[in-house]
């Protein structure tokens, strides 16, 4: 039986349904936590800066504190996630055995691994990952992610790039859905991704794991457009609590997340907001500083 | 044809919604006030109950619900029996109270503890639908804690009741959207 019709997968996938519709908030403490389920995230991230910090910090990002991940569950009754760098298959076993509802293998981390993603299948505990396309979702399936998200660019409060992502995932997608038998194989190679995925994708025209929207989310409308675009859901990183009124904007987001289609209801939402993020302009920031370049 | 809606805030709606497909029906995904109104029945899917009730709150849905309720089927699973309940602990939130049971959220632990079950299916279940065992996807379940004398059992986990149906309302702790078994959606489309 291939690894992602198994039950183990079922499973994982299965929690990754529950938050469809929804927003997942990046916390640093309890306190935001708190705040983010009141203003109805789905589930929380659990992490030590937001990655606007990380990008202006610089130095390693690593693993949250495990006592700040602790307080976090303690807090709050909606699923907890926490992220883990690329590759660190020992801190993902003690958030593992911390017992989180979620791991995200994450770019916005410094990578503990250059070329080798964590082997996700051996956990019980279900990955997100991030992907810029296609091949990169289909890896990332592979190795056992029961989450796909965009990745984005973490921390720049620009949507730019989360729209560039969700757009050639499922213009790729919607390329699969029309070729032969042959032509697959071939796709398979060139998108350098399981044949069997393919296969599956080119059959649903879809991934079989739900696939989110995460990287550069600072208002309701960004919310909005990578949903129109395809997202099921939206991750905010920095977004929420680097804007000048973290709890009306959680709220704000979430409405926008469920209206998406409803430009009525979207304007509703986006009055009184208060200042958003600082934004940045990705094309003027060096290569080294990107995120989303990291994870192979 | 009888109108079956899926309340689409927040969860696993896209998956009720092919299942009531697979089973015949042709579902409608609802937001909002108006869209209830020409339903025959309602399904609350699986997602963080906690949230849902706030989505419905931010929109004033609430009282439309057990409004809906008095009158048409309801189905519930996972979070949606969670809202159907009279009362729920862990923690103490508000809820429709459309069934006569009190309900603990994420009753058997985090996701770490989901689950995939056969259940036992009580004969009531067995004569309505076709026989055989029915599978179960947990996921961060929660368990019925107290059941009314008016709820019926269709089926058990460990004992605990994990399918119930009061008149014309049907709850389950798990997801019978998440298998291929469509027993369960068919029982719930004969109400309607």
């Amino acid at each position: 039986m291939l690894q992602f019709t198994s039950e183990q997968f079922r499973l994982k996938v299965g929690l990754a349904e529950m938050l469809k519709g929804g927003v997942i908030m990046d916390v640093t403490n309890a306190e935001q936590a708190r705040i983010a389920e009141d203003a109805g995230a789905s589930a929380v991230m659990a992490l030590e800066r937001v990655p606007s910090d990380i990008r202006k910090d610089g130095g390693v990002a690593r693993m949250a504190n495990i006592a700040i991940i602790e307080q976090i569950m303690k807090t709050v009754s909606i699923p907890v996630m926490a992220k883990a760098r690329i590759g660190h298959f020992m801190g993902a076993r003690i958030l593992e055995v911390l017992g989180v509802d979620y791991i995200d293998e994450s770019e916005v981390l410094t990578p503990a691994d250059e070329e080798h993603h964590i082997a996700k299948n051996d956990f019980k505990v279900p990955f997100v990952c991030g992907a810029r396309n296609l091949g990169e979702a289909l890896r990332r399936i592979a190795e056992g992610a029961a989450m796909i998200r965009t990745k984005g660019e973490a921390g720049s409060g620009n949507i730019v790039e989360a729209v560039r992502h969700i757009r050639t995932i499922v213009k790729e997608m919607k390329q699969l859905t029309v070729l032969g038998k042959e032509e697959l194989v071939h796709a398979s190679k060139t998108l350098q991704a399981p044949l069997e995925l393919v296969e599956w994708v080119a059959q649903n025209g879809k991934l079989p794991t739900p696939n989110f929207s995460a990287g550069g989310i600072a208002t309701p409308a960004d919310a909005a457009l990578v949903m129109q675009l395809g997202a099921e859901a939206v991750f905010v990183g920095s977004g929420i609590f680097k804007s000048s009124d973290p709890g009306a904007r959680a709220v704000a987001i979430v409405q926008a997340a469920k209206n998406f289609n409803n430009p009525e209801k979207l304007l509703e939402a986006s009055r009184s907001l208060g200042e958003a993020m600082p934004g940045l302009d990705i094309a003027k920031l060096p290569e080294s500083e990107l995120m989303q370049t990291r994870g192979w | 044809m009888k109108r079956v809606g899926v309340l689409s805030l927040l969860g696993d709606f896209a998956a009720h919604a092919e299942a009531l497909r697979r089973a015949g029906a042709e579902p409608a995904l609802v937001r909002d006030r108006e869209e209830l109104r020409s339903l025959d029945g309602l399904v609350i899917p699986g997602g963080e109950s906690t949230t849902m009730l706030k989505l419905l709150r931010y929109d004033g849905l609430l009282d439309d619900l057990t409004e809906f309720g008095r009158r048409k089927p309801v189905f519930g699973t996972c979070a949606g029996a969670i809202l159907m309940a009279q009362r729920v602990s862990n923690p103490e939130q508000e809820s429709l109270a459309l069934m006569d049971m009190d309900v603990e959220r994420n009753s058997y632990g985090r996701q770490i503890d989901s689950r995939v079950a056969v259940l036992k299916t009580e004969p009531d279940f067995e004569s309505r639908t076709a026989a055989g065992e029915l599978e179960a996807v947990f996921i961060r379940a929660p368990r019925i804690r107290r059941l009314g004398p008016g709820a019926k059992i269709l089926a058990r986990f460990e004992g605990d009741p994990v399918l119930v149906e009061q008149g014309r309302h049907l709850a389950a702790t798990f997801h019978p959207e998440l298998t291929r078994d469509l027993r369960v959606h068919e029982l719930f489309l004969e109400k309607l």
